[in-house]
């Protein structure tokens, strides 16, 4: 098995000096102990005091805690949290092996949107000249559905800059429940998609059911420890400084299974924590630090992921701008705190305030997309596909993305100067100054086909009609038609078997027969 | 024999490969005769001339060309394809006039006076060549006078002048006006091209064409020849 190459960042961009980076850390550890995190979650508070935290108990409507949990706690976690982490596949070569102190990113989709973008491109005629007519995208939004998430997870599968699956649509078909709703959005996503999938969980009463079911794709309970084919992400903790009761639950459990899971915060610069970077970085720092801790004591050496989704608010409506340069700013920062503790970093990046693909949307996402990998996260969640911060998903869009992380691979691929290529070049440079015509182009041949000279935009039209869409649109539609290897026809009646609540339409071999 | 050595040749020119030495490009060609090397075995067992220019030569450019057009194939496997194609035409040139055979007509082409930048007239030099013309490079800074001299002693059927500059462009203008004041301008098709210029500005002229690329201008070239006929 060789895992994913990723994109191997060779010097990361780095904002903090390392006096920066330690006086983070020590105000995060100061807020630690005062003042502390509320927990709403009863099983968190008991488990931290155990092993020494000091808990008090706030008198209101919700029941819940102060808990203080002091430094040698933590640096006892940081110490017992693996520096390496691997994410399994179904496709054992699509496995993700994340050290925390090698730079190696990981591209990953998602994260779920509650709004589907379909595509059109109606015929425009100029009313002055009815000869002349253009083709316009028409974007329209739905709602979506189980359907169109196998369609990501198909399409997605064929992206190759896409490392690993995060599901990218909130699936809300009328069938869809609170109790089914989990083992659909795995099954539908494992079944499309042989890369990692990472997902959250709508109902813990479900989480044995999708432990199960990857138990049976993987091999087993062995196999599926030895290849974890699935992940979670829980947002365990609401900023400023509080432990969730239900999503605290299912980070406890996930973490007693020894599954991989992201200890992930998102606090918004302005509203939820100081607009200040100092501010901010104390703040989530602590945040995941206290998801981490709990983590470990847990289930020491459960694989966790130091997880930073930082946003700063927008002025004008306080909603989340993950546009705004400052997003980027923290987010290089969780890198370099995550790479202090040489813990694997999830991190953000592409997420755009636009709420249609074009100008804004690419200039958004692009900007952090370039700055963010630069800096050298392990799994960087970089929203393929997604508009309007987070909630619409748009297939067109994760083509686009897709061509335009080739670019940033491309980009941060190592300089070859050394000795031995200089001597190739003299050699070159002498021979082609002694020709008449001078041209180096001779030499470009041995190189056109063998990866080491970046492409054209793969969008580009004919003259000067800027025809992006439509052609991102025929390869959305040839990734489409292209097949995916589903889940064998053996497994695939098990799974039906064993697991309630998958859709019966969700089974490609009864469809078929 | 001659039908092997022949559809070789094609293949060959479709490789990009001049001489035994180029890779082409598919795998294990390097070190087996390239165009060169073919066209001298065809001539060895009295392969006709004609015959290794439109079945071999000429054949192979078309399948380049088809190539280019789908975006499979980039310039420099053009050009290294109307390389190996010129250095065939450079062997069999001697025999073909030897035998009264005419070229597909003969090209002057210059960089105007006041301009250095060559890299586009060496593009289309190398790419006329291997379209069959017989080209005559006058360089680059090229004064007026040494281009109408050209012309009144070779009698070239087309001239090709380039200009990178807005400020070297007008000279085309000046060597189209001194054509005509030596009485040779209806001798001679005028081609234009390099980035400064454009369709108008030859119309402004009196170019008979602007040529946006060697691949243009190919066709143009093509066109006149058709209308001739």
């Amino acid at each position: 098995m060789v895992p994913r190459k990723g994109i191997l960042v060779d010097k990361p961009y780095e904002r903090l000096t390392r006096e920066q980076v330690e006086l983070v850390h020590r105000a995060s550890m100061q807020i630690l102990t005062a003042p502390g995190l509320i927990s709403f979650n009863r099983e968190a508070v008991d488990i931290l005091h155990s092993h020494g935290a000091a808990v008090e108990s706030i008198v209101g409507d919700h029941q819940s805690w102060q808990v203080k949990i002091p430094e040698q706690l933590v640096l006892k976690a940081l110490d017992t949290a693996p520096k390496t982490v691997k994410l399994g596949a179904r496709n054992p070569d699509n496995a993700l092996i994340m050290h925390g102190d090698e730079p190696r990113v990981y591209l990953i989709t998602g994260s779920e949107t509650n709004i589907w973008l379909d595509v059109d491109f109606p015929t425009y005629v100029n009313k002055a000249d009815s000869t002349k007519e253009i083709r316009v995208p028409e974007f329209k939004p739905r709602r979506g559905t189980v359907d169109d998430l196998c369609q990501s997870a198909h399409v997605c599968e064929h992206l190759e800059m896409v490392d690993g699956y995060i599901r990218t649509v909130n699936i809300q078909d009328r069938d869809i429940t609170e109790e089914n709703k989990d083992v659909n959005k795995f099954f539908a996503s494992l079944n499309n998609n042989t890369k990692h999938f990472m997902s959250g969980l709508t109902s813990l009463k479900q989480l044995d059911n999708v432990v199960r079911m990857a138990e049976l794709i993987a091999g087993g309970k062995k196999a599926l420890e030895d290849n974890p084919i699935i992940s979670f992400i829980t947002c365990l903790v609401k900023s400023p400084l509080q432990f969730v009761e239900d999503t605290t639950d299912t980070f406890i459990e996930v973490c007693r299974r020894g599954l991989p899971i992201v200890v992930s915060s998102s606090p918004q610069a302005g509203t939820t924590a100081p607009i200040k970077e100092a501010g901010i970085m104390a703040q989530i720092n602590a945040e995941v630090l206290a998801g981490i801790t709990l983590g470990q004591l847990v289930k020491p050496g459960a694989p966790v992921l130091y997880g930073s989704v930082p946003v700063r608010a927008r002025m004008d409506t306080l909603g989340d701008s993950y546009g705004s340069v400052e997003t980027s700013q923290y987010n290089i920062d969780c890198v370099q705190m995550a790479r202090f503790y040489r813990l694997p970093n999830y991190s953000t990046s592409g997420v755009c305030d636009s709420k249609i693909p074009g100008q804004q949307s690419s200039i958004e996402r692009l900007f952090s997309d370039i700055v963010v990998a630069m800096s050298g996260p392990q799994y960087l969640h970089c929203a393929f596909g997604l508009l309007d911060c987070n909630s619409v998903f748009c297939l067109l869009q994760a083509v686009l993305d897709d061509a335009h992380f080739k670019m940033i691979e491309f980009f941060l691929r190592q300089p070859r100067i050394d000795q031995r290529e200089l001597e190739a070049m003299l050699k070159q440079i002498r021979e082609v100054v002694a020709t008449p015509q001078k041209l180096y182009i001779s030499y470009i041949r041995p190189l056109l086909r063998s990866g080491e000279i970046s492409g054209i935009y793969p969008f580009e039209g004919n003259g000067e009609a800027d025809d992006v869409f439509e052609l991102a649109y025929e390869q959305m539609k040839e990734l489409l038609a292209r097949p995916v290897e589903h889940i064998d026809r053996e497994t695939t009646a098990r799974i039906f078997e064993e697991i309630p609540g998958i859709l019966p339409r969700l089974n490609i071999y009864e469809r078929e027969s | 024999m001659s039908e092997d050595i022949i559809a070789t040749i094609k293949e060959n020119v479709i490789q990009g490969r001049k001489t035994q030495v180029d890779m082409g490009i598919d795998e294990g060609l390097e070190g087996t005769p390239g165009v060169v090397e073919l066209t001298q075995q065809a001539l060895e067992v009295n392969v006709s001339p004609q015959l290794i220019i439109t079945e071999g030569l000429t054949a192979g450019m078309q399948v380049v060309g088809e190539k280019y057009s789908t975006k499979e194939y980039f310039i420099p496997d053009m050009l290294a394809s109307a390389e190996s194609v010129g250095a065939a035409m450079d062997i069999l040139k001697p025999i073909l006039e030897s035998s009264n055979v005419e070229t597909k007509g003969k090209f002057a082409i210059a960089t105007v006076k006041g301009d250095i930048h060559d890299i586009g007239k060496n593009i289309v030099a190398i790419l006329l060549k291997g379209a069959g013309y017989e080209v005559h490079d006058l360089g680059t800074d090229v004064p007026t006078e040494k281009v109408v001299e050209f012309v009144k002693e070779e009698k070239p059927g087309y001239l090709g002048l380039s200009a990178l500059l807005t400020t070297t462009m007008t000279e085309m203008g000046v060597v189209i006006t001194a054509l005509e004041e030596n009485k040779l301008r209806s001798n001679v098709k005028v081609l234009i091209g390099g980035a400064a210029v454009s369709d108008e500005f030859a119309q402004e002229i009196g170019a008979d064409a602007y040529c946006i690329d060697g691949f243009q201008a190919v066709k143009v070239l093509e066109a006149f020849d058709i209308a001739k006929e």
